[in-house]
């Protein structure tokens, strides 16, 4: 029935216990891809750059979830739930973006009649 | 209700076992942490959408953003979230000494995660740097600081520039150097650009009160920012601005897309919704803090600290996406 | 508290149980309620306040229909008129549909429903009161300050530029986006980890899988829409430009922002409801609910196509063609699971042994009602008819049927199925059965006229109207008098049931799910020790007794016969 550590004894208390070599090895993969991170993005790798810096914060944000969080001994149902956020978060992403990007050409570019910039004139 | 032979104090009388009331602490925290990431899914999705529909505004904007400063604070936060982490260790093997030791350590990292924020705060107040129409960026033709071309914005710039500069080199101290120096010396703005820039096709002549800087009044090659081209981020990269690598203090942006303060009100946002969470993780943490001090918890019980740590690395995972969309556009 | 009376009290021969300590009387005094963490109470404190709620929002839409009694001004001028129907709407769904059914009814019966003493987190519970207590308050204050005319939609570019009060009602609903985040973590938590020995997920009671999804939408839905008042908030103030044209940003994406949360959220209003009807169908129909696993299933299909149908309200709004054919596509997906569930009701009854009870007039109310809202949600899914149908009395009559058709007619259902329980007293079936004929007949004299009147092209909102509507809104608007009356007539017997009714037996209509197991009125704890759990919907467990007045368990007359 259970994942988390002990089993009912009056010593054991519930949750997974992280050992310091993990706990510190995370900590130093962390610092390292923010390096690794920081140098990439002196490079330009044109539209790349997003996916790169992206793809590497997604490592970083695992890391934290699955040790930091105790996520990787965790219950599955907690997992679930974080999981199941990201994909509406990716849903709710996706969709907006697919629209508002159909429509955009019909947008009048830089218009913002509020601001004090005059917008460019309309062809 | 009296039939449990042991029912500890810090067992919820509607508990049967101290696992069940883990696990439901648990899930409940795991719960409320799919609704901070939902909550700052409408802010990812504002970001998303304007990137990729006007990747212009923010490969010109993020450069008035310090990246030393975003980096430091990344490096902040992820010591205190290690440090939250082992405070969590150590209160699962029931080592309050320590626990207090770390806690404090995680706390007042993020004391000094608000302080590098509260200086880049500053810094674009100071320069202007602002959402909508609070967005009057500070006006800076070669040589002499164009002061008296800035509009009502009531922001006070005589020593912007002097100034920011000061406050970057405090902070340097910390790790911010000043040799990329992007918060001061490229926080001016070219003077022509600005108000001339906006009104291409009008020809510039209404556009009246600023000094247009006649290297940047060609109607044409602003026309070709402001219309978002097919070519995506890449190719606007390449015609529109110098290469990432060479953004230094002398290296001025050539022309101000239109709406730009679109992205810093997106900066203060995203910033701003994560900042009030650091402030409030950093409250619940000086909680379990006190409860620690106050004896608490044990080897048996230490469940508040699990919780609260949970939160703080959510924080910590927000700004770990945060720090490359704002800082480091490519 | 003592515990002499048995742990299933309710049909114990002789018992005074009705007397005994319980949760209305187990502490005095205003500040005990105040203060309580037992979910029962808090239920009660919902209850209170939200039936309140609904008075303020049916006076304001007898207001809107009395200023359309003839084309001009009857009562009103334009501007008051906009702010009766911004504030009917924003009151109706955020302070009484939305916390309705889960929070008042939901938390007096979910944990009894599950055996179990309490919610899991008690004390966030009461948070949650007191967050829609503090988020009432702004709405109030809103309308002391002079309303707001915007629409419950708050759609930019007019709520960024009106001169009313958008601010303190928008931070209103977010606190109460934060009440209804709550309540729905603490009720997910709870049917997780709360669930006694022997309820799989397949013998959970119908209500709890309907809240349970509920819960989910309320969890992973609301926090959109308060990011979406945040950044409304933060456009007002301070003029970000992301919503607001004027600075640049994009109205359009605002909608996107407020359906994403508001269209799952019109499945939070609905899925309570559905649960309400799975546990009035079958124990007035005496028959074992038809297609079990189906219902379940339904309620969490309902709830996660409810996510992806959001751009169905934009069609007609600025929305890509290309969001446009996606969404509408998706949107008949969402018909499926809600005829499954009308289905599987419909022969639930069949061949089953009906009594008309109140409850049950209801829910025979609510499937005619709700069958006629649905189907036209198809109408105005169907990209082409919508261009006609889209922002007219068609719409207003659609979501009419579904909520108040569908989810407030549930509502009181629930409330008379659930009314002994809460007070220990019957009230009278005569009124009961009167009042909802009003009700009913009302409702559908108000409500199918203004799809005639949106059929012919009567847009909604409109203060004026040309004269060939004038006679479908004078008949619409003597049906809302004729609901009115049912209501106060509904007030009426209920007040006296709580003075002088007939007291209640712990089990008066025979049902078999766990919180019928207490004694009339649940003492403060609930259970003793945790009651096993059985078929909830297997009525062999229960047989009539005439001498108590309603209906006793079989095991525990065989175990009392063992231990007298």
């Amino acid at each position: 029935m259970s994942h988390s550590g002990g089993h009912h004894g009056e010593h054991a208390a519930p949750g997974h216990v992280v050992s310091t070599k993990i706990l510190v090895g995370v900590w130093l993969a962390l610092m390292i891809l923010t390096v690794v991170t920081v140098e990439i993005a002196t490079v330009d790798l044109g539209s790349a750059n997003l996916w790169v810096a992206m793809f590497v914060a997604s490592i970083k944000a695992s890391l934290v979830v699955l040790f930091f969080m105790h996520l990787f001994w965790d219950r599955k149902i907690n997992m679930i739930i974080f999981i199941v956020s990201l994909f509406l978060l990716a849903l709710f992403l996706g969709l907006a973006l697919t629209d508002t990007g159909a429509y955009q050409p019909d947008l009048i570019p830089g218009y913002a009649p509020g601001m004090e910039q005059t917008p460019p004139a309309t062809k | 209700m009296s039939g449990h032979s042991s029912h500890p104090d810090y067992l919820g009388h509607h508990y049967d076992t101290p696992e069940q009331q883990f696990d439901s602490g648990s899930l409940g925290m795991w719960l409320f942490l799919a609704t901070e990431v939902l909550l700052f899914a409408g802010l990812f999705c504002a970001y998303a959408i304007y990137r990729s529909h006007h990747p212009e505004i923010f490969l010109y904007a993020h450069q008035y953003l310090d990246k030393n400063m975003g980096a430091l604070n990344t490096a902040v936060l992820i010591f205190s979230s290690f440090t939250m982490a082992m405070a969590v260790r150590m209160a699962q093997l029931g080592k309050n000494n320590h626990v207090v030791t770390l806690l404090t350590i995680t706390l007042l990292c993020g004391f000094g995660f608000l302080g590098v924020k509260k200086v880049e705060y500053e810094a674009k107040w100071k320069h202007g740097l602002l959402w909508g129409k609070k967005f009057h960026p500070e006006e800076h033709s070669a040589g002499a600081h164009g002061t008296e071309a800035l509009h009502d914005a009531g922001v006070t710039t005589a020593a912007g520039v002097t100034t920011a500069a000061g406050v970057a080199t405090a902070a340097g101290g910390a790790g911010a150097s000043h040799d990329t120096g992007a918060s001061h010396d490229a926080a001016a703005m070219p003077a022509g650009a600005t108000d001339h820039g906006a009104a291409p096709a009008t020809g510039g002549s209404t556009a009246a009160p600023v000094g247009i800087n006649p290297a940047n009044a060609d109607p044409m090659a602003v026309r070709s920012n402001i219309a978002p081209p097919p070519a995506g981020p890449a190719g606007l990269a390449e015609n529109a601005f110098e290469p990432k690598q060479k953004v230094n203090s002398h290296a001025t942006p050539k022309e101000r897309p239109s709406n730009v303060h679109i992205f810093f009100g997106i900066y203060f946002l995203m910033t701003g919704l994560h900042g009030v969470h650091v402030i409030a993780g950093m409250s619940a943490i000086a909680w379990v803090l006190w409860r620690t001090m106050k004896g608490h918890f044990s080897a048996q019980y230490s469940t508040p600290v699990h919780l609260v740590g949970l939160y703080w690395h959510l924080v910590d995972l927000v700004w770990i996406y945060l720090f490359p969309l704002l800082y480091l556009v490519g | 508290m003592s515990a002499n009376h048995t742990t299933y009290g309710g049909g114990t021969p002789g018992a005074p149980a009705w007397e005994q300590d319980n949760y209305l009387n187990h502490t005095h005094g205003l500040k005990s309620w105040l203060t309580t963490l037992d979910h029962k109470r808090i239920g009660l404190m919902y209850l209170i306040c939200i039936l309140a709620s609904f008075l303020l929002g049916g006076l304001f839409a007898l207001l809107v229909r009395t200023e359309h009694l003839t084309p001009g001004r009857t009562i009103v001028d334009a501007d008051l008129y906009n702010q009766y129907f911004t504030l009917h709407g924003a009151v109706m769904i955020f302070l009484f549909i939305i916390p309705g059914i889960p929070a008042a009814l939901g938390n007096f019966v979910l944990p009894l429903m599950l055996g179990a003493k309490d919610v899991a987190f008690p004390r966030l519970n009461l948070t949650s009161w007191y967050l829609w207590v503090i988020g009432a308050i702004f709405s109030v204050v809103t309308i002391a300050l002079g309303g707001v005319d915007t629409g419950w939609t708050f759609y930019t570019p007019y709520s960024t530029t009106t001169a009313t009060h958008v601010i303190p009602v928008t931070l209103g609903v977010f606190i109460l986006g934060f009440s209804s985040i709550f309540t729905g973590l603490n009720f997910i938590v709870t049917i997780h980890k709360l669930r006694p020995k022997g309820m799989t997920w397949f013998k959970m009671p119908l209500f709890l899988w309907a809240v349970y999804a509920t819960a989910l939408i309320q969890v992973l839905a609301t926090p959109v829409l308060g990011i979406t008042l945040l950044l409304l908030i933060a456009e007002r103030a301070m003029g970000i430009g992301i919503f607001d044209p004027a600075l640049g940003g994009d109205p359009v994406l605002f909608q996107h922002f407020f359906w994403f949360y508001s269209h799952p959220a019109v499945y939070i209003m609905i899925l309570p409801a559905m649960g309400v009807i799975s546990e009035v169908i079958a124990p007035f129909s005496r028959k074992t609910i038809f297609g079990y696993k189906f219902i379940a299933y339904s309620s969490i299909a309902i709830a996660a196509f409810g996510f992806l149908v959001w751009g169905h309200h934009m069609f007609t709004s600025g929305q890509s063609a290309l969001g446009n054919m996606l969404f509408s596509a998706l949107t008949f997906s969402v018909s499926i699971p809600s005829a499954i569930k009308v289905f599987n009701w419909l022969s639930t009854m069949y061949k089953g042994s009906i009594s008309l009870k109140t409850p049950m007039l209801y829910a025979l109310a609510f499937m005619f009602l709700f069958g006629i809202g649905g189907l036209t949600g198809l109408f105005l899914g169907a990209l082409a008819v919508d261009v006609h149908l889209h922002d007219t009395y068609f719409v207003v009559a659609h979501f009419h049927y579904v909520m108040f058709g569908g989810t407030v007619i549930a509502f009181l259902a629930g409330l008379h199925y659930w009314w002994p329980k809460m007070f220990g007293r019957m009230y009278s079936e005569k009124w009961g059965a009167v009042a909802c004929a009003l009700i009913f007949i009302g409702f559908n004299v108000t409500f199918f006229t203004q799809f005639v009147l949106g059929s012919q092209g009567m847009p909604r909102r409109y203060y004026n109207y040309l004269p060939m509507y004038t006679s479908y809104h004078q008949i619409s608007t003597v049906g809302s008098y004729i609901m009115g009356l049912g209501f106060v007539i509904c007030a009426i017997y209920l007040a006296h049931s709580l003075l002088a009714g007939k007291k209640a037996a712990a089990n008066p209509w025979g049902s078999v799910t766990l919180e019928w197991r207490t004694p009339p009125i649940p003492p403060h704890d609930n259970f003793d020790k945790t009651p096993l759990a059985g078929d909830p919907y297997d009525y062999s467990q229960v047989r009539w007794d005439a001498k108590t007045g309603g209906y006793v368990w079989v095991d525990e007359q065989s175990s009392a016969a063992v231990a007298g």
